[in-house]
């Protein structure tokens, strides 16, 4: 236990901020896991390999002299097709079955995701160099990298323009629709083959464009994604899933309490600490998902 | 009927498939000596594992072309066959079990890790058999009284331990104030040891002792503590991903610290990834090709590493060189043993005093490596951004001189 981080009232603030900028990053991936799970039904256990793909694919254009920011715009259109492929290989056979069948299925694809990268990209630790310098506040007391800065505000974007998509588009509705009442929607006309498609797709494609940003702040790993399905599993079970704001604040929380854990209980605990939270808030709910089942509004 | 036929046929096919490859596969046939190892080549591991699969190889080539090993009046030839452990553990001491067991292998290589390493060492001394490992260095293998265990490399608890005294020597012989991160594994936690070794030894003081996740991909935490504390030195150890990680939020925080020494930074390529802002990182390393050891078969580091670079394409990390080096030690060992019998080779072997390109080798009772020093390199870039790793320390091998205090972030 240190309690350094009360002592000196700036290591607090650096807490925050760290925690609020990495929190808005998790709830992007987080909210594509609300979208796909409120539609589908499906909880995905390989969100956190799609989203390691995706900083894989800026990763490379980095490596061929493309600045891995524009990752952020190529991740998307080419994740958003391998989730189309992997709907149409895999998820479209579970989409009915119960929830875990989907857990089954999907934890499959993320074992073979992970080495399927292990064996194309190998075991290396990489990263992707951005070159945007840092942010200095207080004086100096805080410190924040432009980096991190970059995915909030990228996060953002892409989060307002998919609500603004699925209130105004024919797709978004669709969408929607076939989440309130997938039988209606169809008796109605939506294709919702289709639409479970395209809502894996785009649930891929958010996966994409958070991946380009971890790879730009953090390091991508073939075997670092379980961490994110956990804390995206985790954001939504606070949030319901029909419940944006909601997603973008509990990303917000869960970023800010990892930091203080971090802090507190020592870096070693950190993911462990999700964990806990995790197990606590499963049975403070008390399932309450399996019982009710929640509409994307 | 006709299924049934077919299965008939595979069953005996398979049949006479095992049976013909149990009896090839013995210690000596022929005119050649089979040495066994598990080895990452999937999983977590498997770049270093590729890393140390190409030493052994490219050693069992050279020792092959330049006339073998001779035994008893006979030359014989190495061969090795290698098993994928897949980087687990569980799976290591089951395929030595295969190795020994099924295949007769009566000599072995080491597997890449001391994870593994210390899964497959209980195996070998069951059964017997020597064994020659390159990459597990962590302490605990070598206090367990294995006696047929051998490894060419330095122990962990050495990597960083000569980092802390020089120092605690710029620092005028006055005990200096440490901040260390490490993660929690078996080698990182005795890279730990050392330094808490070597910070009692020279009356220095631990003020920050963090310890790192597995996940590990964000130190901020750990690093704001560092500005805040301002210690004389940052010690990192978390495999490739600590030290990227380190060296890219030190960056970006602009955290300004004297002396930064780390693990794996060759393996991390640091260099090469972070570019300049990797400057003047100090990295422990057990070999490094600008050193004057000498063989006959490699010659030296340098040729050693222009050789590598031919056949492989990329420039040796030292987990390469340390593999090359297991095989050198096996030949050296028959030789002197005149026999195939595995005690005698393991007496032999325990006897050995030779010095080859990666350093000089001596096993103490325990099986370490005692008559090779670690050496810390630091990261020097010039103005056009391209960065050579220079060896500093030990005085006897440096090729560069230490840049130290590190420059503050506000004036590079």
């Amino acid at each position: 236990m240190d309690f350094m981080v009360f002592q000196y009232p700036m290591i607090s603030v650096q807490a925050c901020l760290d925690g609020v900028l990495l929190g808005i990053l998790f709830a992007l991936i987080a909210y594509g896991m609300a979208l796909q799970w409120g539609v589908m039904n499906i909880i995905n256990i390989a969100q956190g390999d799609l989203v390691i793909l995706g900083g894989y694919i800026a990763y490379f254009m980095y490596l061929y002299g493309i600045h891995p920011a524009w990752g952020v715009i190529v991740a998307p259109i080419i994740m958003y097709f391998v989730g189309v492929g992997l709907y149409k290989l895999v998820i479209n056979k579970v989409v009915d079955r119960d929830l875990f069948i989907s857990i089954l299925a999907t934890f499959g694809i993320s074992i073979l995701f992970m080495q399927l990268m292990n064996f194309a990209f190998g075991a290396d630790v990489v990263l992707a160099n951005s070159g945007y310098g840092t942010t200095f506040l207080f004086d100096s007391a805080v410190v924040l990298p432009n980096s991190k800065i970059f995915s909030a505000f990228i996060s953002i974007l892409f989060a307002i323009c998919l609500v603004i998509y699925m209130k105004k588009s024919k797709l978004g509705r669709a969408i929607r629709a076939t989440a309130q009442n997938a039988r209606a929607a169809k008796i109605l006309g939506v294709d919702t083959e289709k639409v479970y498609a395209a809502t894996f797709g785009i649930n891929a494609a958010l996966c994409g464009v958070a991946g380009a940003l971890i790879s730009i702040t953090f390091t991508i790993h073939p075997y670092m994604g379980l961490p994110y399905t956990i804390r995206s599993f985790m954001i939504v079970i606070v949030a319901g899933l029909g419940n944006l704001p909601g997603v973008a604040l509990s990303g917000m929380g869960l970023g800010v309490f990892e930091e203080f854990a971090d802090y507190i209980l020592g870096t070693e605990f950190r993911i462990g600490a999700v964990f806990l939270l995790l197990v606590l808030i499963l049975v403070y709910r008390r399932f309450k998902l399996s019982r009710k089942r929640e509409y994307l509004k | 009927m006709k299924i049934n036929k077919i299965i008939l046929s595979f069953i005996s096919a398979l049949a006479i498939l095992l049976s013909t490859s149990v009896t090839s596969f013995a210690k000596v046939v022929g005119d050649k000596i089979i040495l066994g190892s598990a080895i990452s080549l999937t999983g977590k591991y498997s770049s270093n594992g590729v890393h140390t699969q190409n030493g052994y190889n490219m050693a069992v080539d050279r020792i092959n072309s330049m006339g073998g090993v001779k035994v008893g009046g006979k030359t014989y030839k190495f061969e090795i066959i290698y098993y994928d452990d897949e980087s687990n553990p569980k799976r290591a001491a089951q395929l030595a079990e295969r190795l020994i067991s099924q295949d007769g292998v009566e000599f072995m290589l080491g597997p890449y890790s001391s994870g593994l390493t210390k899964a497959i060492a209980p195996v070998t001394e069951k059964y017997g058999v020597p064994m020659v490992e390159a990459n597990g260095a962590s302490r605990s293998l070598f206090t367990k009284g294995y006696k047929y265990l051998f490894a060419v490399l330095a122990p962990a608890n050495l990597y960083l331990d000569v980092a802390i005294r020089t120092a605690v020597e710029l620092n005028g012989g006055k005990g200096v104030r440490i901040a260390q991160a490490f993660e929690q594994d078996a080698f990182s936690q005795d890279v730990r040891l050392g330094i808490l070794d070597a910070a009692k030894e020279t009356g220095s003081e631990i003020i920050i002792d963090d310890k790192l996740p597995k996940e590990l991909n964000d130190m901020a935490a750990t690093l704001v503590k560092v500005k805040q504390m301002k210690p004389d030195v940052l010690v990192v150890s978390g495999h490739t991903k600590g030290a990227l990680t380190a060296v890219r939020q030190i960056a970006e925080m602009k955290v300004d610290v004297p002396m930064l020494a780390m693990t794996h930074c060759d393996a991390a390529k640091l260099s090469k990834q972070h570019g300049k802002n990797s400057q003047y990182s100090l990295c422990a390393s057990q070999w490094h090709k600008t050193l004057t050891y000498k063989d006959d078969f490699f010659k030296d580091g340098m040729t050693y590493a222009a050789d590598f670079t031919k056949e492989f394409g990329y420039d040796p990390p030292y987990q390469a060189a340390e593999s090359s080096a297991a095989l050198l030690v096996f030949k050296d060992a028959f030789e002197r043993a005149n026999s195939f019998d595995q005690k005698k080779v393991r007496d032999a072997l325990a006897a050995t005093n030779m010095q080859t390109f990666y350093g000089n080798i001596k096993f103490a009772p325990g099986g370490q490596n005692v008559d090779k020093p670690m050496v810390l390199f630091q990261v020097m870039c010039d103005d056009a951004g391209k960065c050579e790793n220079k060896v500093v320390a030990p005085l006897k091998w440096a090729s560069a001189e230490l840049i130290h205090p590190i420059p503050k972030w506000s004036k590079r």
